[in-house]
């Protein structure tokens, strides 16, 4: 502040010896009372008009844009924060229904799959019986036929034997000898085969 | 004649001579510039009363006045000051336009008089004082008696008080018209030295002289903000009465 006012000090003494060395000055105009009155008269008539003017017209509806920026800015705020909430809520909502039909789909493919499993043993069950019984049918039948066709090949054995025996000495032989020897040959080509 | 540094500050007749009972109420420059200046902020602020959520730039620049001088008042006058804005910021726009149309070289400063911002303070310190009164009545003459201060100084600070008090009108135009007269002197004296130094030495003025206009713009915004300042220190005295 000192500063400042030896600085005007300064500045208004320079002028003042400017002022006066320069010859045609009157002094400062400031000080000639010829338009003070004009001057007092332009200021009240031009202040007071922009002063009404401004607080009449301007200034509120300065104010008026200011304050509804502010409400709806307010506003705005709250509207984001509403549906913000709302979302994350929906969001909750959402996550909860996957996470239930996730295990839902989990139950049902665990389900499913233990149907299947189950269908899959019993048909393998059923299938096995059947191949079972079906196996043990063509064993009966193979053994029933094993033992057949041993009848039979010494039946035609000993019949083929008698006619060849027949046509070689051209007599009947007793058919009973005829089959022991027959049946003692096949028992030994059987053994023979079986390998025993 | 252009060279006087104090011509610029010369106050002539525009137009016929009107007179209205043999006082001279001619328009002159001076009525100019403050017809001008008032102009101009009405067009400006006009221009920023647009209803727009997103302000323009006009829009943006009359918002933040309005809000730069709004927390002004707040901060040193308090929330009663609020009835006073529309002159507050009237009295601080019109003193700043009248200081920059100033600083445009052959235009005339308005607030360069002594006579114009002694009638602005005048009417503030009269209008604080009749403020002052209404709210407080008598009680206002406790302005000049600060509390805790002993019984034998209060004489003396009593007057002091009173002096500094009525001194309000006078620091506060003395100020303004001070600083406006003096820098704008201040330029033309340097300006002067540039021309009668010629093109070999009038570089250095030269620079002094742009180096002024710079600080003179400072000057300009910083004396309006000082005077509406003290208006509202002024009112804030009258309204919150803490003596």
């Amino acid at each position: 502040m000192l500063k400042k006012i030896i600085f005007q000090f300064l500045t208004l003494s320079l002028i003042f010896t400017y002022s006066a060395q320069s010859a045609e000055s009157g002094g400062m105009p400031q000080l000639n009372p010829e338009f003070w009155i004009s001057q007092i008269f332009w200021l009240v008539l031009t202040f007071g008009l922009l002063f009404i003017i401004l607080s009449k017209f301007i200034l509120p509806k300065i104010s008026n844009n200011l304050e509804t920026r502010k409400s709806q800015i307010l506003e705005n705020i709250e509207t984001a924060d509403k549906q913000r909430e709302e979302t994350e809520k929906k969001v909750k909502e959402f996550d909860k229904i996957i996470n239930d039909k996730k295990i839902e789909a989990k139950n049902f493919f665990n389900s499913e799959r233990q149907k299947v499993l189950d269908d899959i043993n019993n048909k393998r069950l059923s299938l096995e019986k059947d191949i079972e019984k079906e196996i043990i049918k063509a064993e009966e039948e193979i053994d029933q036929l094993k033992k057949t066709s041993q009848e039979k090949v010494t039946k035609i054995a000993i019949e083929t034997s008698s006619d060849l025996v027949k046509q070689l000495i051209g007599e009947d032989i007793n058919k009973s000898s005829l089959s022991a020897i027959v049946e003692d040959l096949s028992k030994k080509e059987m053994e023979k085969h079986n390998g025993i | 004649m252009a060279a006087n540094p104090m011509y610029q500050f010369n106050v002539y007749r525009i137009g016929p001579e009107i007179k209205i009972n043999n006082i001279d109420i001619s328009f002159t420059n001076a009525s100019l510039f403050m017809v001008i200046s008032s102009l101009a902020i009405l067009i400006i602020f006009n221009l920023g009363t647009k209803r727009s959520i997103i302000p323009n730039k006009i829009q943006l620049l009359a918002e933040l006045s309005y809000s730069f001088i709004s927390k002004m008042i707040s901060d040193t006058a308090g929330s009663k000051a609020k009835p006073y804005f529309s002159f507050i910021f009237s009295l601080f726009m019109f003193v700043l336009f009248c200081n920059m149309f100033g600083m445009i070289p052959y235009s005339f400063t308005v607030t360069s008089h002594i006579i114009v911002t002694f009638v602005l303070a005048a009417f503030i310190f009269i209008g604080v004082t009749i403020i002052g009164f209404i709210k407080h009545g008598l009680g206002y003459l406790k302005l000049f008696v600060p509390s805790g201060v002993p019984m034998v100084l209060l004489p003396l600070i009593v007057v002091i008080e009173i002096i500094s008090y009525l001194s309000r009108p006078i620091s506060l135009s003395v100020r303004l018209f001070a600083n406006m007269m003096a820098g704008h002197t201040m330029m033309k004296v340097f300006g002067g030295f540039v021309v009668s130094l010629g093109i070999v030495g009038g570089w250095l003025p030269l620079g002094f002289s742009v180096a002024l206009t710079g600080l003179e713009i400072l000057v300009a915004f910083l004396q309006a903000y000082v005077f509406a300042i003290l208006t509202c220190i002024y009112l804030n005295d009258a309204l919150n009465l803490h003596h």
